[in-house]
């Protein structure tokens, strides 16, 4: 089954990937994932029935450790880098979530 | 000093011996990118002021009869995607552009300690996503032998540097080609270790199974070098191995005769430029020549390697890349002020460049309701198959040989419009990484117009002794290593 994306497709993948596009980039995105999916979709015939899935190379690593607290950032080297910080409180500052 | 046209190695003990101070070869990198980062664009930040005081400190550390570490004094220039406490680290990104690092990446504290001076931070393509250098935020490298042709990506800033002897030695990674490939384009050395081999802590995240980082050099020891001095487990890095670590400099014996190099002739075919397969067949005579055996091997899902990458890529990379946010650090759109959202959304779009939100789509794509087992899943299941080519494989060879990219580097711009085109420079790169393998490329030629050509080697899981031992063997009876670009 080929892929076909619209600019609607695209709209909602932005959505999910918090991106707001502008009417070109929608366009230019359109055409260039249809064609990248199309290329990519030769995987698809690749017999792979009962092949498990490789995420990670090293799964199998044991990485545990004993839960205890070792040294971190401070507060205020932690939100040093902030775009807006309110530093007195040691807080990341949004603008509103609710309402508005 | 004229610039630093020596090793890692040679710079080394000259300051331990007392014949060079590391102030004196600190200053000779410093002037040799002062003169030629205007028309090659390799640095985004040169620290001169910081690599003076530390190269004082090495001097000074010296005179009180200190012992020396094994690469005290030597200038190496750092990626830019790669954290150094208090030092601008961009990404290449607008979203990152004020960024400075809180703390050190693991790579950069074992390299400090073993006396390695950080001269600057290179360019990049933009969160370390492309294949020629074109991606970044602060304009493409230029490669330094041929300033119209693109340096590789993404470490191109990484591997000019070196080539242009600002550094002998530079850091960059490596999570579909990203050091093996800029080092074939620039005439130089380049190695991905196995994954696990070196700490990713302090790396920003591209596709957190693939990337990796590993050093540029001149020379297979000077890599070997770096690799001994970044390499080990890290408690900040859950995947880094307990693999005993080798010193891989002593493992360059020059010798070759028990080794086999498996050759997958019905793989290296289609779509590679008659130069470089000229160079490749050479290359395995040379090595023939020198005594080792070759054989042929198969590795039948290695040309689905490429839309395999590119699935599981972009899927890591939409959701590593979910953090930047205008929150916590970075850039953020004053456009919207009155709601968090829209916030969001946009400041990822006016901070990303086109290639970033390009994956991030693809990825979010791959990974939604519907397609994650048609894509997601079924390139993760294909990765298992190409996993076991290359087990199979390293029954019969200890080595895998292919060339590093399929042309010589090509012009800028050649291929920005076409996104797709673009991938497929990555062909014969991207496997080592789905495999987790080590992979280094080393320089084998170069094409009539005088553009470098690089040879690659794939080893065995953790054997970067055997790997670099037969880089190392072909670098001793070849002579392209000591071409300079002219420049």
């Amino acid at each position: 089954m080929p892929t076909t994306l619209t600019i609607a497709d695209v709209e909602r993948i932005a959505a999910l990937a918090q991106l707001e596009l502008t009417d070109e980039e929608k366009q230019i995105f359109t055409r260039q994932l249809a064609d990248i999916l199309a290329y990519a979709e030769q995987v698809q015939a690749i017999d792979t029935s009962g092949v498990p899935a490789t995420a990670h190379v090293n799964a199998a690593q044991r990485t545990e450790r004993e839960d205890e607290p070792r040294p971190c950032l401070s507060v205020e080297e932690a939100i040093a880098n902030a775009p807006d910080a309110a530093p007195d409180a040691g807080l990341f500052r949004v603008p509103r979530v609710i309402g508005g | 000093m004229n610039g630093l046209d020596t090793t890692a190695t040679t710079l080394r003990n000259d300051i331990a011996a007392g014949r060079l101070s590391a102030v004196e070869v600190c200053r000779a990198a410093l002037d040799r990118i002062g003169t030629v980062n205007g028309s090659l664009n390799a640095f985004n930040l040169i620290a001169g002021e910081r690599a003076m005081a530390r190269a004082q400190d090495i001097d000074r550390r010296r005179a009180a009869g200190e012992p020396s570490g094994p690469l005290a004094g030597v200038p190496i220039a750092i990626k830019d995607n790669i954290d150094v406490r208090g030092m601008l680290t961009t990404a290449s990104s607008r979203i990152l552009r004020d960024f400075f690092p809180p703390y050190d990446a693991t790579v950069v504290r074992r390299l400090e300690a073993a006396g390695a001076v950080i001269v600057g931070k290179t360019n990049c393509d933009e969160f370390a996503m492309g294949s020629s250098n074109e991606n970044s935020a602060f304009g493409p490298v230029h490669n330094p032998w041929a300033l119209d042709r693109i340096p590789g990506g993404s470490s191109g800033g990484s591997a000019a540097a070196v080539a242009a002897r600002c550094a002998p030695v530079a850091l960059g990674s490596d999570t579909g080609g990203s050091i093996r490939q800029p080092a074939a384009c620039c005439g130089v050395v380049g190695l991905k270790p196995s994954y696990g081999r070196v700490s990713r802590y302090g790396l920003l995240a591209f596709a957190s199974s693939l990337d990796q980082i590993g050093p540029f050099a001149r020379t297979v020891a000077d890599a070997a070098t770096v690799l001994s001095v970044i390499a080990g487990a890290d408690p900040c890095d859950a995947t880094t191995s307990t693999e005993p670590i080798a010193d891989f400099a002593a493992s360059l014996t020059g010798r070759v005769n028990d080794i086999r190099i498996g050759v997958p002739r019905a793989f290296v075919t289609e779509g590679v430029d008659d130069e470089v397969r000229r160079a490749y067949e050479a290359a395995l005579e040379r090595l023939r020549g020198e005594g080792a055996t070759l054989v042929d091997i198969d590795l039948p899902h290695a040309k689905y390697a490429v839309p395999v990458y590119y699935l599981i890529c972009t899927a890591e990379a939409s959701s590593n890349l979910a953090r930047y946010d205008g929150v916590k650090y970075g850039y953020r759109s004053s456009a919207a002020k009155d709601s968090l959202k829209e916030m969001y959304s946009r400041t990822r779009d006016e901070g990303f460049g086109p290639e970033v939100k390009r994956r991030i789509m693809l990825g979010t794509y791959v990974l939604s309701a519907g397609y994650y087992d048609a894509f997601y899943l079924k390139a993760l299941q294909v990765r298992t198959l190409l996993k076991r080519d290359y087990d199979q494989a390293f029954e019969r060879a200890d080595v895998v040989a292919m060339p590093t990219m399929p042309t010589p580097p090509f012009k800028l711009g050649e291929k920005t419009d076409d996104p797709l085109q673009m991938y497929l420079a990555d062909v014969f790169t991207v496997s080592a990484n789905l495999a987790g393998l080590p992979g280094v490329s080393v320089p084998c030629g170069f094409s009539n117009e005088g553009l470098p050509i690089g040879f690659q080697l794939t080893g065995r899981m953790f054997d970067e002794a055997t790997l670099l031992r037969v880089a190392d063997a072909y670098e001793r009876v070849t002579d392209w290593h000591h071409r300079s670009p002219a420049l």
